[in-house]
């Protein structure tokens, strides 16, 4: 991957606490996962910047990647890959992903 | 990408791994693996699923998105 795309995907990701790489944007998720994922934000009030891959291509292909992933949604807490979609539904269900956005 | 080519990609490179998928809508899209290995103990969640996309690499190129996925160590 080239620098300045790594840079700009750094940059997004240091942006804030939690972010989302998604398809779509939180009010209009554009696939089912992405939709799931901003529900369980929701549900946990958490504020989160997201970045819609539908618009770049670059990054939708980068972000792959960059966090050795091969799917989106992508959900990052304090620049650290959490998972995707079925891992943040189960960590909401246990509760881990609280104690993540909480600490 | 048949339910039964990806239950075996996925044990060809996992072996000894036991693979349910699920296809709960009957579409051959909405797919859920539930793959139990004895490999995964000691890694992270991530970890594992990573093992999993790895057997799958070429098919998840090919916007296979709606892949579900759950890891149990065996």
């Amino acid at each position: 991957m080239d620098k300045e795309l790594q840079d700009k995907i750094e940059g997004l990701i240091a942006s804030k606490k939690i972010f989302l790489f998604m398809k779509g944007t939180p009010d209009a998720p554009m696939c089912g996962f992405s939709a799931g994922v901003t529900n369980v934000l929701r549900s946990l009030g958490a504020d989160y910047n997201s970045f819609n891959v539908l618009s770049d291509m670059s990054i939708r292909e980068g972000i792959k990647e960059f966090a050795n992933w091969p799917t989106i949604p992508q959900l990052y807490i304090d620049g650290e890959f959490i998972g995707g979609h079925d891992i943040v539904v189960e960590m909401a269900r246990s509760g881990e992903l609280q104690k993540k956005i909480g600490a | 990408m048949t339910v039964q080519e990806i239950r075996e990609k996925i044990q060809a490179g996992l072996p000894g791994s036991e693979v349910e998928i699920q296809d709960p809508y009957n579409d051959g899209v909405h797919i859920k693996a539930i793959v139990k290995f004895s490999g995964f103990a000691g890694k992270s969640v991530v970890e594992q699923h990573r093992m999993v996309y790895a057997t799958l690499k070429d098919e998840l190129k090919a916007e296979v998105h709606a892949l579900g996925l759950e890891t149990k160590v065996s």
